[in-house]
């Protein structure tokens, strides 16, 4: 963990962080797991979509660190998580359940949205997950304005997580939502996943500095600079942020240098603004394999375990890709439900 | 659901005043936001005294940013209070249109449910006030079209509270206008107690049979008092409906008034391109052509950018009543 | 030279103030920008200052009194002209909120301009009357029926044309219609176009009441009129009605067909003995029609049946007996009717159907003229038919026709051969209705009610 801006991003790849005394093997064998589960989900969802069977995936592919290890911070049943369009692994890690991603993929009548939203466009209340549309940063502000009432009731040890990408911080309500958060100290943590690509646009175009985390300052908060194919770092910082946020000391802002490995999503190639051979320097610090590697070099799981977790992750996405699939759409006539309580009345 | 022990003569803002003050005595999820509500009670006093009474956490204070008072209030309203912000002037709602119409409004659709959006946005809007070009806009159509944005526009006192009070219970976002000029030009009795109006109900406000004029706002109380004139002096039977809902629009009301008249105009402060008028005369024409007995006509605000600051300017944009009677007089006539 | 101070307004949506406190009395000097009297409003309280250099002269607002913005509330006396006479009371003011003379936008000025009944005497003048072409939907609108009168003259069977307007430019509203249905009474017919073959056409002819007494084709009916080789005629509204009306019967209504011989040989005599002075008396000429219509009736009278129509609940026997004339125009073809043929004398009759055939010609005939019937006269034999299948109208059960008249050598009863003025009558009947039977029943009393008929008889 490193404070701002002197970090670097991941390179030159170091090992894994040392500082994960806090985490049982359990716990990491799950970031491990919850990291797997994302990349085979997200593989599943480009496959479907190559399939004809889906009209649209969009991919998390490098942000499994940042995502595995901010979830296993999460408070699950007191924090709230106000994500955005690329966090399915990190819904899933604060405990979406897998089936209900693919009833988003699928569009099916079961999503919690009822087949409205983009896939990867997750909401579920009863975990303490927001619904959030495409429009980038809108967002912040409702993650700011949960922290708010969160303080307002004055409940203690909650928080607020909120996600979002290098590009989201251009957006003036980026700047208005942390700005508001920083005036009041509100119980939030913000988790820039710097996967330094806004579909074409590299980091350097979108702003004129090259860390995100430095913009805390302007706010009067904490800015954190991580690793973010890291997930034990990334698991350190977001839950000593979270910690301080739920305990009164105010909002942090955590910049977790990632990186894109897909294309933006199904519809996007991005061989047309980036070279083969950028996205090959950052294959070999690959997150997953790199976490990998660590856990059986320090013992907590056996290569034996390794692909029995892979296996049995590959059958649980098989199994949630069939069944889901077998679903139902939602009927036309949902188009008219959930507009208001009660009937809208429109013209007809 | 009127609990009424008697009644009170307020001003339009007094009323606003009053009622946001019961709702923050009854209801603590409640609260106000907004650029200036604190020490300064709101530009037009509206809150004046509430800091001391509630607090800083209720009366909230915020940053000069209005994209982020619609979007913080909806992130509140999602989880679980039922903040009223108030957007200081109407011309300056564009930064939040985003959270308006993007968010807010679709927040229940979005999730199927799952989250809702219990919102308030307060916001004076119109001229007459010699407030120039940035504190004189009507702003209603820009949000008409929006499924699931409740838009009221009450004229009187008492609708003014019997609407806030429904805006406050309502579970879903609802943008509450307030016009300036009507402010503390405007006085009538309001009931003591809470009660609501419904959200999507007109009034009619003067019943006859020879022409249904249909207005909100300022405009109601010129037209009310065009259409006395005409009937004192010249026995001509005009019915004036306030409108009041804006959206969801009491379609019903308007129908049968025009069958009843078989002539309509509509009359609004507000442009008149793609306007209120337009959606009204739209549906009557759908709905009632064949009740016709006169082309719809519209007078509203003449389709330049708003009002001026300059005196003739803003009387040439404004709707004088002698025009609404001159109007009135000729579709009784013709 | 005064200055009359008016309360200002003092911040936006503020529309009164109340006078704090007077800070200069009467008879004190004022510079100009001195402050000379508190004002609170429930928005701010300030100080106001001078717009004029002078002397406090009057007050005309107590302390603690609260008054409309725009209300005077001093006056000021020019210091040069102290001592003048008080100032009157159309002193100028300087902040009193302009009543503009003429605040309307130019398209309100351009409505104004319209020419409006002359509204009593308290409505004020709304600014000056000018020339400016009318551009207003309002008084464009005045030529045509609105939607909504239009709906209520059909409703109650009216032309819009021969009611009198009483709205602008003689517009007929609305409530004329009303008025004037109530006035003719009765309840409204139901508005069943069925019954009304040319209704459209009537509509549009009538609106011409007034003008040229023979009406010109024009357009797409002059077309028609004056057809020229290789060209396609538009539709006229009264050509898409016939050929609508024509497919549907002959599609609907299965035609079967019969004819009889009649000797109109005495008839014909009784016919030519009283034309002239039945010119003369009615202005009308007497044909054979009226003998035939008068013989139809009787025979119908005999023969319910071919006064019916087919309805999926059964065969409706109609009540009246309203016997259509089927007339040939040149572009078009009208049926109007004969209400109760059956009450009328061959007289009645005559008149009945020359008014018809006037009306006809004027192109002056009434939605009314034109429903209600329930059988139908086709006289062809005027153009030299001897024998023709007509189509049944829509909604009877039963149309003749009258051929022309032909002398020929005809066995008699006593088996000699003599010289007869012979004429054929075809008969297309509804076979849902009526079968064969039946028809040559009618059409035997109908030949012998016109065999019967000579010059001993009654007009």
């Amino acid at each position: 963990m490193a404070k701002a801006p002197s970090a670097q991003a991941h390179a030159p790849a170091p090992a894994v962080a040392a500082s994960h005394h806090e985490l049982s093997k359990e716990q990491l064998r799950a970031i491990f797991r919850s990291m797997l589960l994302q990349r085979t989900v997200d593989n599943r969802g480009f496959q479907l979509n190559r399939q004809g069977k889906i009209p649209f995936a969009a991919g998390s592919e490098g942000h499994e660190a940042v995502q595995a290890g901010a979830g296993m911070a999460f408070q699950r049943g007191r924090d709230l998580l106000v994500p955005y369009y690329r966090d399915v692994g990190l819904c899933m890690a604060c405990g979406f359940p897998t089936i209900e991603v693919f009833y988003s993929l699928f569009a099916r009548a079961k999503d919690n949205g009822g087949g409205r939203q983009f896939p990867s466009h997750l909401t579920k209340k009863s975990a303490g997950i927001f619904s959030f549309s495409s429009i980038i940063a809108g967002h912040m502000a409702h993650a700011v304005g949960a922290a708010y009432a969160l303080k307002y009731r004055n409940e203690r040890d909650r928080a607020v997580i909120c996600t979002f990408g290098e590009g989201a911080t251009s957006e003036g309500e980026w700047h208005e939502a942390m700005n508001f958060a920083g005036l009041h100290r509100l119980p939030i943590v913000f988790l820039c996943e710097n996967n330094q690509w806004a579909i074409s646009t590299p980091q350097e175009k979108q702003m004129a500095v090259k860390d995100v985390a430095i913009k805390a300052s302007g706010y009067g908060m904490e800015g954190v600079i991580i690793d973010g194919f890291d997930p034990i770092a990334v698991y350190d910082a977001v839950a000593a942020a979270r910690e301080k946020a739920a305990s009164g000391g105010g909002p942090t802002l955590i910049e977790a240098k990632c990186y894109r490995f897909l294309s933006h999503t199904t519809d996007d190639d991005d061989r047309t603004y980036r070279s083969k051979e950028e996205v090959e320097s950052h294959r070999k610090d690959d997150p997953v394999p790199r976490f990998e590697r660590w856990l059986v070099e320090h013992g907590v799981v056996s290569t034996v375990e390794v692909e029995a977790l892979k296996k049995d992750v590959l059958r649980e996405v098989n199994e949630c890709t069939d069944a889901a699939e077998a679903e139902p759409y939602p009927q036309a006539s949902e188009l008219y439900t959930n507009l208001v309580e009660g009937a809208w009345e429109p013209w007809q | 659901m009127a609990v009424t022990t008697g009644t009170n003569v307020m001003n339009n803002v007094e009323a606003v005043r009053a009622t946001l003050y019961e709702a923050l005595k009854n209801d603590p999820r409640t609260l106000v936001m907004g650029e200036d509500v604190g020490p300064r009670g709101n530009v037009f006093l509206i809150t004046k005294g509430f800091l001391d009474e509630f607090g800083p956490q209720r009366v909230l204070d915020t940053p000069l940013a209005e994209a982020s008072i619609v979007g913080i209030a909806v992130g509140m309203a999602m989880e679980g209070l039922r903040p009223i912000a108030e957007i200081q002037f109407s011309d300056f709602i564009f930064p939040a249109f985003n959270q308006i119409v993007g968010e807010a409004a679709k927040t229940r659709y979005r999730s199927n449910g799952d989250f809702t959006c219990p919102l308030v946005i307060r916001t004076p809007y119109g001229g007459g006030v010699r407030g120039s070009l940035s504190h004189s806009i009507s702003v209603e159509a820009l949000f008409y079209h929006v499924p699931g944005l409740k838009i009221v526009a009450p004229s009187t006192p008492a609708d003014m509270k019997g609407l806030l009070n429904a805006a406050i219970d309502d579970p879903d976002p609802v943008l509450y206008l307030e016009h300036k000029k009507t402010y503390r030009l405007i006085k009538g009795e309001v009931p003591d107690g809470h009660y609501t109006i419904p959200i999507g109900k007109a009034a009619v406000r003067k019943e006859g049979h020879q022409l249904t004029v249909v207005s909100y706002g300022l405009n109601v109380h010129q037209a009310l008092e065009a259409a006395n004139q005409l009937e004192a002096d010249e026995a001509l039977k005009v019915e004036v409906i306030d409108l009041r809902s804006i959206r969801p629009m009491d379609k019903q009301t308007i129908l049968a008034s025009v069958r009843k008249t078989r002539k309509l105009l509509i009359i609004h402060e507000d442009n008149k391109f793609g306007g209120i008028g337009a959606e009204i005369s739209a549906m009557v024409a759908e709905e009632a052509l064949f009740d016709l007995d006169a082309p719809i006509h519209r007078l509203c605000g003449p389709d330049v950018p708003p009002m001026g600051y300059a005196l003739p300017l803003e009387e040439e944009f404004m709707i004088s009543t002698e025009r609404m009677k001159q109007r009135m007089r000729e579709m009784v006539k013709f | 030279m005064a200055t009359t101070i008016t309360m200002p307004q003092l911040g936006e949506s503020v529309t009164e103030g109340t006078v704090a406190q007077w800070l200069k009395r009467v008879g004190d000097p004022i510079e100009k920008y001195e402050s000379f009297v508190e004002v609170s409003t429930d928005k701010v309280n300030a100080e106001v200052p001078s717009p004029a250099t002078g002397i406090l002269s009057r007050i005309l607002v107590n302390e603690g009194e609260t008054v409309a913005t725009g209300t005077p509330i001093a006056v000021i006396e020019d210091v040069a002209a102290a001592g003048a006479p008080a100032p009157s009371a159309t002193a100028p003011s300087i902040a009193e909120p302009a009543q503009m003379a003429d605040a309307r936008t130019p398209s309100e000025q351009i409505a104004a301009a319209i020419p409006t009944p002359a509204a009593n005497g308290a409505a004020r003048s709304a600014g000056p009357q000018t020339t400016t072409p009318s551009g207003a939907v309002i008084s464009s609108a005045s030529a045509h029926a609105s939607p909504a009168v239009r709906k209520l003259a059909r409703e109650h069977n009216l032309v819009i044309a021969e009611i009198r307007g009483t709205g602008q430019n003689g517009r007929v509203t609305a409530d004329d219609v009303i008025a004037y249905a109530k006035q003719r009474g009765g309840a409204p017919a139901p508005a069943a176009l069925g019954a009304m073959p040319y209704a459209g056409e009537a509509f549009h002819t009538t609106q011409q009441i007034g003008g040229a007494p023979a009406p010109v084709p024009h357009g797409a009916a002059a077309m028609y009129a004056n057809p020229q080789f290789g060209q396609t005629i538009p539709l006229t509204p009264a050509r898409k009605i016939i050929a609508e009306r024509m497919v549907e019967s002959k599609h609907t209504a299965p035609h079967a067909w019969s004819m009889v011989e009649v000797d109109v040989t005495n008839v014909w005599k009784w016919r030519s003995r009283e034309k002239d002075g039945f010119q003369q008396q009615t202005g009308y000429s007497l044909t054979l029609l009226p003998f035939m219509l008068r013989a139809v009736s009787e025979a119908i009278r005999q023969h319910p049946l071919l006064n019916a129509r087919w309805t999926p609940e059964g065969i409706h026997v109609n009540a009246e007996i309203n016997l259509g004339i089927a007339i040939g125009l040149e572009t078009n073809l009208v049926v109007p009717v004969i209400r109760n043929a059956d009450h009328l004398s061959i007289k009645g009759l005559a008149i009945a159907a020359g008014e018809l055939i006037e009306k006809a010609r004027r192109n002056r005939l009434s939605v009314d003229d034109l429903q209600g019937g329930t059988f139908t006269v086709n006289n062809v034999g005027a153009n030299g038919s001897v024998a023709s299948a007509p189509i049944i109208n829509g909604g009877q059960a039963g149309i003749v026709t009258m051929e022309t008249v032909v002398r020929k050598p005809v066995v008699t009863k006593d088996d000699a051969i003599a010289i007869r003025s012979m004429m054929n009558v075809c008969l297309s009947l509804d076979h849902r209705v009526i079968d064969g039977l039946i028809a040559s029943r009618f059409l035997n009393a109908l030949k012998a009610g016109l065999e019967a008929m000579g010059p001993t008889g009654s007009l």
